[in-house]
């Protein structure tokens, strides 16, 4: 390419800029696609797939109301989160294993996004001063120090064999060799990466997303004095993180459809695969959510440890079947 | 309950949510934002109850109002529909004046039920401090004592457009 003399990766800036395109589409979607199973499995209609959007569009042209004494926070607090969501969806390899130079989608940096996005809606929902917006906050960074190492150990795990933390070269290595999919550290790994992923993204049974009980609510507490458009990029953000992690760990469990090599057929056919997916992944999670209850907050440490034994484990039997 | 006898109550149930009737007429003057999305918040201004019973049953899975795009919420600041029901006590005025204006614009005030509407039985009660129309500005009444769920479907429906 003529432009990489300028310093410019074309190959993975296409990769990184259609990633967003796409998730930014799909994961409304997912959201939607998630609550009319609910409402399906509940025997409700649902307000259906494309309600999400409906919701963001009209946030948008809604004026934003700031309670009194609110900081600049309250303004930069959503923008950030949105930022960090747009970043982690341009650097997951969902769609291509292309990757930038400076800038790999090393798993220390797609963590350490997403943890600023986490801190963002930790101070929007300090910043008003309201007793549920605190609260929320205390509990979202609770669960975000047990879910971190459980996230970064998981992936490790899954690192040693290929000899990368890039996420991009893990995917790469699992096309190479399918088989490594299934190895016992691939899936002790992957199922700690699960129950870290459902508790990041404040889904059950560690958060409700539908509640409207102030005393039981995480995520929602911290949102209750957003408004008009500030409301919208929380939400936005939210689901995109969603997107991206679900894709993610989909993407591990079934790598192929992602494309090595940049080509316009390869892209969409990527894209394709990748809504296919997250429609299973979407599918299963939401019908794994009619079956079980919250559990009680004390309880949630108790089901995160579980998981990050989990990684401790795929981590110790990496090292134990590595060759050599 | 077990896995088993959840996933048989999903079978046997399978879909209770009544068809939906056709789509009453949106409202005229209705902003032209909220078409297909409504998040509403509900406020209790002094009613019996009564009315309360009837929207959750609108919210519930037969009458299923979330199908055309409304939505209950938490806090007001995440909404575009005040449903107020009972009439408007002394005690419950300012909070009813300060759950409107903490509402975003452009937002509604819906008025739920004979009392909200012209404090029905309860008009010479030493609490009463009027009619929901006396304190805020109302879009949209529902008249019944109690209105029928479906009653509140089709008025959320005349707001969603759907």
């Amino acid at each position: 390419m003529s432009g990489s003399e300028a310093g410019v990766n074309l190959p993975a800036l296409t990769v990184a800029l259609s990633q967003v395109v796409v998730l930014v589409v799909l994961s409304p979607l997912v959201i939607g696609l998630m609550r009319t199973v609910r409402a399906r499995l509940e025997g409700r209609v649902g307000g259906g797939l494309g309600q999400p959007f409906r919701d963001v569009r009209k946030l948008l042209a809604k004026e934003p109301i700031r309670a009194k004494g609110t900081s600049w926070l309250s303004v930069a607090g959503p923008l950030v989160l949105m930022a960090s969501s747009l970043v982690v969806c341009a650097l997951m390899p969902l769609l291509g294993t292309v990757t930038f130079d400076r800038m790999p989608d090393d798993l220390f940096v797609v963590v350490s996004v997403l943890l600023l996005g986490t801190v963002a809606v930790a101070l929007v929902g300090l910043d008003a001063g309201t007793a549920f917006g605190g609260m929320g906050s205390s509990r979202h960074m609770t669960i975000a120090a047990l879910v971190e190492p459980t996230v970064l150990l998981a992936v490790y795990a899954l690192s040693i064999p290929v000899g990368s933390s890039v996420l991009s070269r893990i995917v790469a290595a699992r096309l190479e060799d399918p088989t490594s999919v299934f190895s016992p550290v691939s899936l002790l790994a992957l199922l700690a990466l699960a129950i870290a992923v459902v508790a990041e993204t404040g889904r059950l049974p560690v958060d409700n997303p539908a509640t409207h009980l102030e005393l039981t609510m995480v995520h929602e507490a911290m949102v209750l004095e957003s408004s008009g458009r500030d409301l919208a990029w929380l939400e936005l953000g939210s689901w995109l993180r969603l997107g991206a992690l679900l894709g993610l760990l989909a993407t591990l469990l079934a790598p192929w459809g992602v494309v090595t090599e940049v080509s316009a057929p390869g892209l969409l056919l990527a894209a394709l695969a990748l809504s296919v997916k997250l429609t299973v992944a979407a599918t299963l999670l939401a019908t794994v959510e009619v079956f079980v209850a919250k559990v009680r907050l004390f309880r949630v440490p108790e089901l995160l440890a579980g998981s990050f034994v989990l990684a401790f484990l795929a981590v110790t039997a990496s090292y134990l079947v590595a060759p050599g | 309950m077990s896995v088993f006898r959840v996933l048989r109550l999903i079978r046997r149930v399978g879909r209770i949510a009544e068809s939906a009737p056709a789509a009453p007429d949106p409202l005229p003057d209705l902003p032209r934002e909220l078409t297909g999305s409504v998040q509403v918040r509900h406020v209790d201004a002094g009613s019996c109850n009564g009315c309360e019973i009837e929207i959750g049953a609108a919210f519930g899975p037969v009458y299923d109002v979330e199908r055309y795009g409304a939505r209950l919420v938490a806090s007001p600041r995440h909404a575009d529909v005040v449903l107020v029901t009972g009439v408007v006590t002394h005690n419950m005025r300012e909070p009813l004046l300060r759950t409107v204006e903490a509402t975003p614009r452009p937002r509604l005030v819906v008025a739920v039920g004979d009392c909200a509407s012209n404090c029905g039985m309860f008009s010479a009660g030493y609490g009463v401090a009027g009619a929901v129309h006396e304190v805020v500005d109302v879009d949209l009444e529902v008249p019944g004592c109690p209105p029928g769920p479906e009653a509140v479907v089709e008025a959320l429906r005349r707001v969603t457009g759907r």
